[in-house]
């Protein structure tokens, strides 16, 4: 195993920030560690290093409990948001940092830096100052140096957050290229789900100190255990409603419920994906009606805003194809069928899932 | 519009132009002039004076001292506000200005408490034989005071700057806290550190109130130079007087002058 935390728990005074947390990161994995701002992610991962000490809770680093190691005899790799570079070292001073005030032998050094410079693409600015380089660069320096001294484990808080989107695709499919060659262990903080589906072997999505859901990309997206992952990955349409005679009705829509977990819940949430929807214009439909209120080019495809009759909006993706036959235009009325939704049922403050 | 913009940027430019000539340029000028009215000669005479020469080798000294404690401690008590919480702190940061708000005079009046004939450790002096005040080392004590909060001042805000990640990332690395220290902080601070150590050695080069109180001014033994051309203009040996006063003006010159280099390369480094 290559970074295990069990029942990790820190505490800021009254405010608990990280509560309880389990999850596990196998040899070779890259994990994202996916969840809004404030969740306690970063926390989560500043423990691992040691830059945090948790509460309670162990922290195993392959397989030996680094609970009260020190930062430094960790052996992880930290990469920070804003790249936290030497500013008075040059690139190649930066990367042989950790490498000399590890001992490595001067040739083997040269070797490594050489190495990692390559490795990162930046052969021609070994002399540079930080300053001197872009901000993409200047992360792929830190991430040499993280590298260089063959880290057990490689942590990334929020590696990309710095960046401006083009710069940060390329270089988050960089590293998944990269990973992919190498295999370090490797845990990412991000609250961008996208990055967090596009590059990771599996996400732990993290809301207000605890663990929500662990899974892959796909499990996660399809198949949410909560109302909070549903809404945080990927994008969503949340109704609101009620439960009525064993069945969620919100607006016009009926979503039949497993009466289980009925048990005093009176709101419902039905959670429905913009591309699980079929729209019709033909009158004769019996799908609930709606009006259409704005249509947007998405590039891709066509994003369709409907005014349902209670008022409710809801989002549509359309293929082109689609949009052309309905020939749909703004005020135009249309009928709906949602392929596919998750329905949350809850009373007060807790909540539960079903069908 | 812009016509009337112009002539007041003339005006405002003649104005401060006005008041540096009056305050600064014309008192400097004075001072040339009466220094040099009777030849060069004169003037170099005046410097190879035995306890004028005494006089700056004791200015320069007492500077040096002043300057390496108030660099070492300097840094370490900017450090300790900087990167750490605990209760007082706040308290800690206002008396470091201390030594700007107590007139001198007052400043070496204290030391005489402390250590004159009827102060607080003059039984423990006797014992040991050490004399504080009337000699060296109350006069280093009192010129370490009055120049301690420039480096603190300083380095505080350059450390606030910086922050903690790249100490941080070199502790990732295996880097232990010194290494840290030598090799990321260090050098993250040192243009700040210069710039307060050449700030603390101009104005320990200028002290004159807490030394007259704390020195016995004793020709050629306790006089700085200062000291000696205060005694020089009472008893009217103006030509010592005035060579004196525009050797230490020229020495604070040229490190005013080294300070402003040192600015532009911490902005550069910023």
């Amino acid at each position: 195993m290559g970074i295990s935390v069990v029942n990790l728990t820190k505490r800021f005074g009254e405010f608990t920030a990280v509560d309880r947390v389990n999850f596990d990161v196998k040899e070779g994995e890259l994990v994202a560690l996916l969840g809004p701002s404030g969740s306690g992610k970063s926390t989560i991962l500043r423990m691992i290093c040691g830059l945090e000490t948790p509460d309670d809770g162990e922290i195993y680093l392959t397989g030996e409990n680094a609970t009260s190691l020190s930062i430094q005899k960790r052996g992880v790799g930290f990469v920070f948001q804003h790249y936290a570079l030497f500013k008075h070292m040059t690139v190649w001073q930066n990367i042989a940092f950790g490498l000399e005030v590890q001992k490595f032998p001067k040739k083997e050094i040269k070797g490594r830096v050489e190495e990692l410079l390559h490795l990162v693409q930046l052969q021609g600015y070994s002399h540079h100052l930080p300053s001197q380089l872009s901000g993409g660069q200047r992360q792929r320096v830190a991430l040499a140096r993280a590298l260089a001294p063959k880290p057990k484990v490689l942590l990334l808080d929020e590696p990309f957050g710095a960046l401006d989107a083009k710069v940060r695709e390329e270089l988050r499919n960089w590293i998944r290229r990269l990973h992919d060659e190498f295999h370090v262990t490797s845990l990412f903080v991000t609250h961008d789900q996208n990055e967090a589906l596009e590059i990771s072997d599996k996400i732990v999505v993290v809301n207000q100190g605890r663990v929500e859901q662990i899974g892959t990309s796909q499990e996660i997206y399809e198949n949410p255990q909560s109302s909070f992952v549903a809404g945080f990955i990927g994008p969503v349409n949340v109704l609101r409603g009620k439960v009525e005679a064993g069945k969620a009705k919100v607006g016009e829509f009926e979503f039949a419920l497993d009466s289980s977990f009925l048990e005093g819940h009176t709101d419902a949430e039905a959670l429905i994906r913009p591309s699980d929807v079929m729209l019709d214009t033909a009158a004769t439909s019996s799908f609930p009606k709606g009006q259409v209120k704005r249509v947007s080019f998405l590039g891709w495809g066509i994003k369709v805003d409907i005014v349902l009759m209670d008022g409710q909006i809801m989002t549509v993706h359309l293929t082109k194809e689609r949009f052309q036959e309905l020939q749909l235009a703004e005020g135009q009325d249309v009928y709906i069928q949602p392929r596919d939704a998750k329905v949350f049922t809850r009373k007060a403050a807790a909540q539960d899932y079903s069908i | 519009m812009s016509g009337r913009k112009k002539s007041t940027r003339y005006y405002l430019l003649a104005l401060v132009l006005g008041y540096i000539a009056v305050l600064i340029l014309l008192p400097i000028g004075a001072l040339i002039a009466n220094t040099f009215a009777k030849g060069g000669m004169t003037f170099l005479k005046v410097l190879c004076r035995q306890d004028v020469l005494h006089a700056f080798v004791l200015t320069f000294s007492l500077s040096a001292v002043a300057v390496v404690l108030n660099a070492v401690f300097g840094v370490v008590i900017a450090w300790v506000l900087v990167r750490h919480q605990f209760p007082g702190r706040n308290l800690l940061n206002a008396l470091v200005d201390l030594p700007f708000a107590v007139s001198p005079v007052v400043a070496g009046y204290m030391l005489i408490l402390l250590f004159g004939r009827t102060g607080w450790f003059y039984p423990l002096l006797q014992a040991t034989g050490l004399k504080v005040v009337f000699s060296l080392p109350g006069m280093a004590i009192a010129t370490t005071f009055v120049s301690l909060p420039f480096v603190i001042r300083e380095v505080m805000p350059v450390l606030q700057e910086i922050g903690l990640e790249e100490d941080q990332a070199a502790y990732t690395l295996g880097a232990n806290g010194w290494q840290t220290f030598w090799r990321v902080t260090f050098p993250g601070i040192r243009w700040g550190l210069l710039y307060g150590v050449t700030l603390t050695f101009a104005r320990a080069l200028g002290e004159f109130g807490a030394l007259f109180v704390v020195s016995g001014a004793v020709s050629g033994e306790t006089e700085t130079a200062t000291l000696f051309v205060f005694r020089a203009m009472d008893e009217r040996l103006y030509q010592e007087a005035y060579a004196v006063s525009l050797t230490l003006a020229a020495v604070s010159f040229f490190v005013l002058l080294a300070m402003e280099a040192l600015r532009k390369r911490i902005h550069e480094e910023a």
